[in-house]
This record gives structure tokens, C-alpha cells and sequence, in this order.
């Protein structure tokens, strides 16, 4: 058994786990964070995306124990209050979303990606980075329309803040 | 059309919950007392279980239960059957195998399930699966449908000598042959249409519980139709009576017709569950998912397609032999029968058509419907012929096609459909201006500047679907009805709850099924909400598959909506003192046309539920329910245009451009159609030019994870270029034809057809994979 300590979504838990439970399977099963999915064995389709220390991360790439320490971010964490976050917002807005088992993944790895390029993002750019993370019902048409506009009104506020 | 009403582009209701993280899938379902289940499998494609020793598993840490067939068999749980009877042209019936839920004496292919392990926890139940020592002889194998059909193959069930499930026919074969022997000329072509594994992204998963003081059944599970799955769990498999067990399928992440069927995993569960007194839940890992989820396609044809003198089709020959893998799936023998060979008219006046269908066994996965079931094959069948012929006749595919398409409706093909409305000619004219078809030269030279080889290709698809006529389906088989059922609730204030039997696994029915009743009663669509998915809730469904919901089960929500209209149209004239013909429903009002007397739609709601002063007779309350059969199939249409590079150094394909246009007769929600075409053209673009389901000589599946089969990624992928034409569907009071299938029906021969003109040769067998092309290139080389 491991001990593990981190914080998630600004919450500190400590736990008690075995050595071999994955960061996904506590996420879900010790936290109840059940917006991060697993979709595959091999660290392909990128459903279970969370932010580590700010970083996106497939967090069944990952032991809970190795998580000890970090910070994390999940789905449910990503925006607070009532307003959601502009990629999840995007995502609405441009149908980005069929079956919804991929997009808190999607979400995640997208707003990792905006926020790496800061604004300097094209259509090519985010087809490429977006290759850790299937999609089996949108044929990414809208995903990849959706994280461009969030894009833009993420990078829209920065100057604005400027 | 209001902003939230019939045809607006509204942003869908339930991405909120998506977007979260608050979507509720099976395995997010958490129940007190819950344990896991892990199957053992065999690792055989052909083997006899000589014999199994459960003791070191069952010592095993957590392990609560061990269970096999043997004891499966004692508690009297039924085989898996396959609902839909078709027989061979001699009057014989098929030959449906043996499918024990947990496998007896035999296992047919790798991923077969022979044992179930239930402990504490999840790895405590892979651990002790490990454990399981199960003594097998190995038999010899048969993977491919045509080896299968040889004297001397493997025999994969004992009743189907020759491993031949049926072999039927459709059509005049002697018509057939007299018009091919008077041809002008002929096209033949063999064609292969690759296995694929539908991979919805949430694995399939089962959550059983057991109530033993109510001798109660709940069972969670990840269905696209939880009343067929209840109906077939509790009628042929022994689990329990219908008012013994309740199915829920909440949130679904993705089925393309894979979460139709009733699989042997959520029979073992509800088994295991009284067996071993505690709620079992199991969640398929990806491989177990390509092992063991029902594949689609895979089929080979041989095919002759004739002409006259002047280039018009005088008939169409197929033989086709379709691998049904080691069990026939649920709806397993419609799919190469009456979903794909009823289709072979396509968009075409073909004189005399033959088909003769052979099923077979091997030693896989079966195969059943998945996304298109049966219509992609044969769309790729007559899409390829008519680019092949016109290459052959010197002509441009568009002019063949044009020549060929029927223009009067309704239209009685030789195979069994009646097309009821369509405009041919108006898709392929917008696709042919979308694509500049006639700008592809100078494009095509351009890119040969750069070293590319540039290639055009269209398909012009038709599809049957909103499945179906119950009394028609009924005839041709069909073990079930395929109407749909609706009931809307009226609250006292004057919301609203549709229940309905469609149950989405992505297609956003919580918002399009709401745009009909906002249209409807002009409430706002947070006020009305989709109840689904959940026998308890709903009385009875069909479910979603076959591009149904919105021509079948919207036209269920529209007849009860009607019901309840007139309802509240009586009652609001009773209040209005006017004569219920006057009475409009706007604005939120029901208001007396060509007057300002009004009251407002709560509170005709409002005096349905105080019944203080309803019209003379009439019951209280504001509720409705009905079923919706429909008079016909629909016939969704259109053409797709691919334009293609080709890098002759890596013989890799790049899509540069997508053209759809597509006649789905009326839409309720634009961008839900879009996406849905999105996503069907991409799984298109995979079979074309990525996926292929690799068995080894042994049975071994090859490709059972995403590093060794080719899913579509987003770089893999364009931007498409999506548009509509629209001749309403005369068969259902919405005018509506269905979506969800049409983008994997027509997309795969518009991309091989673009494949072969860039690369110079007549045929490519799917997936034009990099190493194929390449391949193919330097063998002409």
C-alpha cells in the first residue's frame, strides 16, 4: 500500500492505496471524480486526460502514488461557480460533442494546447495535437472548430487584460 | 420556426452535464456491496474444454465467486439467439449454433467467454482470473469466410455442416442472366469490404443487482435499446420475468449499432448476482472490447454489372459470401440479407436484379449491424461498378450515373423497396458545384507539380431506413416490431416530460426530441425534458439504431403530441368560451385567431390538473401516449465527392477535401445533422483508408488495441463541406428521412474511386492503407 497525498480541484485528500492503482482509478474510484473516463488499456485515446501541476497529463500513465505531491486538475475542477470555462463553452456552442465519453479528455488536452501555443494556433496545429485523444462520434470537424474559437476569446482576453 | 423550434441549429440541452464531467455512464453507477467481475477467456480460437479447476481462483484474496457454464446451465439460463429467421432458397431455416453465455465442452474464438470471476475489488477479480486453469485441446481454425466454405475447412458448429448458416437469394436470376448474356457490355469486379470493429470510445459495461426480498432484477448496462435488451433477457434467456427485471441504459458513450445486441457479459452478471448475493458490475477493458464487441462487414463479392448500347444498366449479378464469425449475433441475418441486397437498386433503374447471399462461420468475433449494416456494402458494391463502368465506357461518372437515375417516384425496385421520394440529380449537382468538379484538371496539375498524385471521386448512396413497417419486417422475419412509442406529460404548470423509446447514445435527442414540443405548445426547451433509457420510466421501446429515432420515434412524440393539442385546444376554448377550430397555440399563449382573447398555456394546464371547469366529460389531466408504426421505410439519399493526394514516395492518402450533400427530407436541428454526417463520414474515412480487423491463420486477433488498429485521428481528417437538399419523406407526418448513417454508407467508394483515378489502377482493396497503395504503385511500377 502507498499513502498519497495531493491536491485536487484546490481540495487536499490523502488516501491510503495500492501501489499499483493508477491515477485514473483513483481519480474515479477513491474521489468519485467520475468525469475522467477510460476508453482504452494503452494510453491511446486520451479520455482520461487531467491537468498535473498544471500540465496535461493521461492520468492512466500515471500511479496514484506518483501523483503524490502534485497538483491536480480534473474535469469537474475546470471551471467553478455557474460560468463554464470558454473550451467548454466552445464545445457547446459548435456541437463539438455526440456521445460526451471523450470530451473531458477532449476538453482537457484542449485547453492544454491553447494554453502552449498562447493564441498562435491554426487549424493544422491543433488537428496534430489533438492526436492523443480519439474521437469516435464527431470526426473532429467541430472539435477542432470549437478549440479554435475558444482560442480566440481565450487570447481575445489576454490582450484585453493587457 | 421559433428560435428553439423545428429546424433552429439550438445548442444542445445535455452538453452541459458532457462538458462537467457530470455524465452518468454505467461505470459511474455505484451500488452498496458492489464487486467486479473479470472473465476468463480463451486464448483459442477453436479448442475443447477438456476440463476447468476453479480451487486456486477461489482461495484467491476478495474472490466471492467462481463460476462456469456447467453451473450456468443448472440455474437453467437460455443460449444467445439471433432474433431475425431468414431461410435458405431450398425452404430450409439457418443454421443457428449453440451460444452458451459462458462457453460448454468448446470455445470458437479467441475472446470466447468460459468463466466469470467475481471479488472485492476489480484487480482482486483479474488476479484471481489468472488463477483459473482451464485444460483446453486445440482444434483447427478457420478465420476467412471463403476458406470456411471448402471441402475439408474446420466445421465451427456441428449443425452447420460446411459452416454455412443460409444461402439465400433475392431477385430474378434468370432475367439477370439474359440481361448480362445480351449486354452491350459487362463490368465485373471482386470486391472485399474490410471487418471493422465499431469502437465506441465508453466499453461496453454491466451493472447487475439482485433483490432477493423482492426477487428483483435492475440490471445498468450500456444499451442502445434497454426494453429489447429486457424483452430478450427475460423471453429466451431464463434471467427473470419482465416485471422482474428492470434495465437501465443512462448516459451511452457511443454504439454504431455495437450496444444493440444482448451480449453474454450482462447475462452472466444478472446470473451472478442472485448466484453470489452481491451487485456484480463489469466494464470491458479495450482489448476485451475488440475481441469480443459484434464487428461489422466483412464481406466478399463477386459482382457483374450490364449495359446497353447506350450506357444504361440493364442488370446487376452479386454473390456475396458474409462472415458471421462463431455465433450469429442478435440481428446478425438481416444484415447481409435484407439490409444490404434490398439495396442494390441504389439510385439506379436496374432492370433485373440477382443476389445470392451465403453466410458462413469461422472462428471470430461475430459480426453483426454496425453503422449502416448492410447499405455500405452495397453502396461500395454499386459505387465502384458505376466509376469502374464509366472508366471502361469512356464516360465521366457523372454522366453514367445521370443516364442511370430514376426520376419518377414512387419507385418499385426488383428487390423488395418501394423509394417513395427523392431528387437524385439535385445532390449530385450541388456536390459536383461544392467540389468545382470541373476545376479538378488544373488542381490535379498542380499537385503533380509538387510530385502528388491528385485524384477525384464521387458516390451517389441511397439508404433504407427508420426501420421499419412492423408488419413488413414481420414478414421478412423479424422476430420484433419495429414501431416506435412516445407518451407526453403535461405538468400542472405547464412543463412537459416526453417519454420516449428512443434512447440516444449520442445523438442529442434530449435537445431535437425537445424542439418538437417547444414548436409545438411555444414553451422554452427548458421546459420540457426527455425521460429515456430506463424500463421502469418508459412502458416500452425500440430503441436507437438504423437511423430510426427521429423518422420513427419523433413521429411518436408528434401523434401523442397531437393527442395532447387537441386535448388542450378543448380546454382551452372551454375557458375562451370559443369554438376549439379557432384556437391557436403562440407565444405561450392558446389564443382565439383574429382576437385578443387569450389565456395563457399554464394555465390551460393548470385547469386540465384542477379539473374545476373542464368541458362536459372530460377526464382531468393533460397526458398522451402513443405508437407510432411506420407505412414505410425511408430513403435517405445524396452524393459525396472526395478529392485526394496521393504522395508516391510513402503511398500515403491525404484527404484534401469532402464534399456531402445530402436529402434527409426535413431536419429538426441543422447542427445536430451536421455532426451527425461529421462523424459518419469520418468512421467512412477510416474503413477507406485505415482500418482493417486482422486475424492470424490461428484465430489471433491482430489488431485488439489503438496501437495496432488505425482509428481516426484528427490529422487523419479534414474539414468537411456539408450541405443539404430536401425533398420531405411522404412516409411520416415529420417529413423526416434520418441522418445517422447516411456519412459511413456513401463516403468509403467516393474515397476509394479517388484513390484508384489518383494512383492510375482499377481497383484497391480496403483500407488503401500507405503500405498498400505503395505497394500497389510499384507492383504497376
Amino acid at each position: 500500500m502507498a499513502k498519497v497525498e495531493l491536491t485536487v480541484n484546490g481540495r487536499k485528500v490523502a488516501r491510503e492505496v495500492e501501489g499499483r492503482m493508477l491515477l485514473a482509478h483513483f481519480l474515479r474510484e477513491e474521489l468519485e471524480l467520475t468525469g475522467t473516463h477510460i476508453g482504452c488499456d494503452t494510453s491511446q485515446c486520451g479520455a482520461c486526460v487531467v491537468h498535473v501541476d498544471g500540465k496535461a497529463v493521461k492520468s492512466c500513465t500515471m500511479l496514484a502514488a506518483q501523483a503524490s505531491g502534485t497538483e491536480v486538475t480534473t474535469i469537474e475542477g475546470l471551471s467553478t461557480g455557474a460560468d463554464l470555462h470558454p473550451v467548454q463553452r466552445a464545445f457547446n456552442t459548435h456541437h463539438g460533442l455526440q456521445c460526451g465519453f471523450c470530451t473531458t479528455g477532449m476538453i482537457m488536452a484542449s485547453v492544454d494546447i491553447i494554453n502552449r501555443y498562447g493564441g498562435a494556433l491554426d487549424e493544422a496545429t491543433v488537428r496534430a495535437e489533438l492526436e492523443g485523444n480519439i474521437c469516435r462520434c464527431t470526426g473532429y470537424h467541430n472539435i477542432v472548430k470549437a478549440v479554435l474559437d475558444a482560442n480566440a476569446e481565450m487570447h481575445g482576453q489576454t490582450q484585453a487584460a493587457e | 420556426m421559433g428560435l428553439q423550434g423545428i429546424g433552429a441549429a439550438v445548442p444542445r440541452k445535455e452538453d452541459r452535464r458532457f462538458t462537467t464531467g457530470a455524465g452518468r455512464y454505467t461505470d459511474d453507477m455505484v451500488v452498496q456491496g458492489m464487486r467486479h467481475a473479470a472473465f476468463v477467456r480463451s486464448p483459442h480460437a477453436h479448442a475443447t474444454i477438456k476440463g476447468i479447476d476453479t480451487s486456486a481462483a477461489e482461495g484467491m484474496p476478495g474472490v466471492v465467486g467462481v463460476l462456469t457454464g456447467a453451473q450456468l446451465k443448472e440455474d437453467g439460463i437460455g443460449n444467445l439467439i439471433c432474433g431475425w429467421a431468414i431461410s435458405s432458397k431450398d425452404g430450409s431455416p439457418m443454421n443457428m449454433g449453440e451460444w452458451s453465455p459462458l462457453a460448454v465442452g468448446k470455445v470458437r474464438y479467441v475472446g470466447d467467454a468460459v468463466v466469470v470471476v467475481v471479488a472485492e475489488t476489480r484487480a482482486q477479480a483479474r488476479d484471481a482470473a489468472e488463477a483459473v486453469m482451464i485444460d483446453y485441446e486445440e482444434l483447427p481454425v478457420v478465420v476467412d469466410a471463403v476458406e470456411a466454405l471448402k471441402d475439408g475447412a474446420p466445421q465451427v458448429h456441428e449443425n452447420a455442416p460446411g459452416n454455412l448458416i443460409y444461402d439465400w437469394e433475392i431477385g430474378e436470376r434468370d432475367a439477370t442472366d439474359a440481361a448480362i448474356a445480351g449486354a452491350a457490355h459487362v463490368t465485373k469486379m471482386k470486391i472485399r469490404n474490410n471487418r471493422l470493429v465499431p469502437n465506441a470510445m465508453e466499453p461496453r459495461a454491466a451493472l447487475a443487482k439482485y433483490d432477493k426480498a423482492e426477487d428483483h432484477y435492475t440490471l445498468w448496462t450500456t444499451s442502445q435499446n434497454p426494453h429489447v435488451a429486457r424483452l430478450v433477457l427475460s423471453a429466451f434467456y431464463n434471467v427473470a420475468p419482465e416485471n422482474k427485471l428492470r434495465v437501465i441504459a443512462p448516459d451511452v458513450g457511443g454504439g454504431f449499432g455495437s450496444k444493440i445486441y444482448i451480449y453474454p457479459e450482462e447475462i452472466v452478471c444478472l446470473w451472478a448476482s442472485k448466484r453470489t448475493g452481491v451487485p456484480v458490475k463489469w466494464v470491458a477493458d479495450r482489448t476485451e472490447s475488440f475481441l469480443t464487441d459484434a464487428h461489422g462487414r466483412d464481406h466478399v463479392t463477386e459482382v457483374e454489372m450490364a449495359f446497353d448500347a447506350e450506357n444504361r444498366i440493364l442488370g446487376l449479378k452479386v454473390d456475396t459470401i458474409a462472415n458471421l464469425g462463431a455465433y450469429m449475433s442478435l440481428f446478425s441475418s438481416a444484415v447481409p440479407t435484407y439490409l444490404y441486397a434490398t439495396l442494390l437498386s441504389g439510385q439506379y433503374v436496374i432492370p433485373a436484379i440477382h443476389a445470392n447471399v451465403r453466410t458462413v462461420y469461422t472462428n471470430t468475433a461475430p459480426v453483426d449491424a454496425y453503422r449502416g449494416a448492410g447499405r455500405p456494402e452495397a453502396t461500395y458494391l454499386l459505387e465502384r461498378l458505376m466509376e469502374t463502368a464509366a472508366r471502361e465506357l469512356g464516360v465521366s461518372p457523372a454522366e453514367l450515373r445521370r443516364k442511370n437515375f430514376i426520376r419518377e417516384f414512387p419507385y418499385q425496385t426488383p428487390v423488395i423497396m418501394c423509394y417513395d421520394a427523392g431528387d437524385y440529380e439535385a445532390s449530385l449537382d450541388a456536390a459536383m458545384k461544392a467540389a468545382d468538379w470541373d476545376g479538378f484538371p488544373a488542381r490535379k496539375a498542380e499537385a503533380a507539380s509538387r510530385g502528388k498524385l491528385r485524384g477525384i471521386g464521387m458516390s451517389c448512396y441511397i439508404e433504407a431506413c427508420g426501420i421499419a413497417p412492423s408488419a413488413a419486417v414481420g414478414a421478412l422475419g423479424a422476430g420484433v416490431g419495429l414501431w416506435e412509442s412516445a407518451e407526453v406529460r403535461v405538468n400542472a404548470v405547464g412543463t412537459v416530460e416526453v417519454l420516449t423509446g428512443s434512447h440516444s447514445h449520442g445523438q442529442g435527442h434530449e435537445t431535437t426530441f425537445a424542439q418538437l414540443v417547444s414548436d409545438r405548445f411555444s414553451i422554452p426547451l427548458d421546459q420540457v425534458n426527455i425521460v429515456h433509457g430506463d424500463t421502469d420510466k418508459v412502458q416500452m421501446g425500440m430503441g436507437t439504431y438504423g437511423s430510426r429515432s427521429g423518422a420513427v420515434g419523433m413521429s411518436a412524440i408528434a401523434k401523442a403530441l397531437d393527442k395532447v393539442e387537441t386535448k388542450a385546444k378543448k380546454i382551452a376554448a372551454h375557458l375562451l368560451e370559443a369554438d376549439e377550430g379557432d384556437i391557436v397555440i403562440e407565444d405561450g399563449h392558446c389564443k382565439v385567431a383574429g382576437t385578443d382573447k387569450q389565456v395563457p398555456w399554464f394555465q390551460v394546464a393548470l385547469a386540465a390538473y384542477t379539473a374545476h371547469n373542464l368541458p362536459d366529460g372530460m377526464e382531468p389531466g393533460l397526458k398522451e401516449g402513443a405508437f407510432y408504426d411506420p407505412s414505410n421505410f425511408t430513403f435517405p439519399a445524396g452524393c459525396y465527392i472526395c478529392e485526394v493526394e496521393v504522395d508516391p514516395e510513402t503511398g500515403k492518402t491525404e484527404v484534401i477535401q469532402f464534399v456531402a450533400s445530402d436529402d434527409f427530407g426535413n431536419i429538426i436541428n441543422p447542427l445536430i445533422v451536421e455532426g451527425q454526417v461529421h462523424g459518419g463520414i469520418a468512421q467512412g474515412i477510416g474503413q477507406a483508408l485505415l482500418e482493417d480487423t486482422a486475424y492470424d491463420a490461428s484465430g489471433q486477433l491482430l489488431t485488439a488495441s489503438y496501437m495496432d488498429y488505425a482509428m481516426p485521428r484528427a490529422a487523419d481528417l479534414p474539414s468537411f463541406q456539408v450541405s443539404n437538399t430536401v425533398t420531405p419523406c411522404p412516409s411520416n407526418p415529420l417529413g423526416i428521412k434520418g441522418c445517422g448513417e447516411a456519412g459511413a454508407i456513401g463516403s468509403p467508394p467516393a474515397l476509394i474511386n479517388a484513390v484508384t483515378d489518383a494512383i492510375g489502377v482499377r481497383d484497391i482493396t480496403m483500407p488503401a492503407s500507405p503500405r498498400r497503395v505503395w505497394e500497389t504503385l510499384n507492383a504497376k511500377a
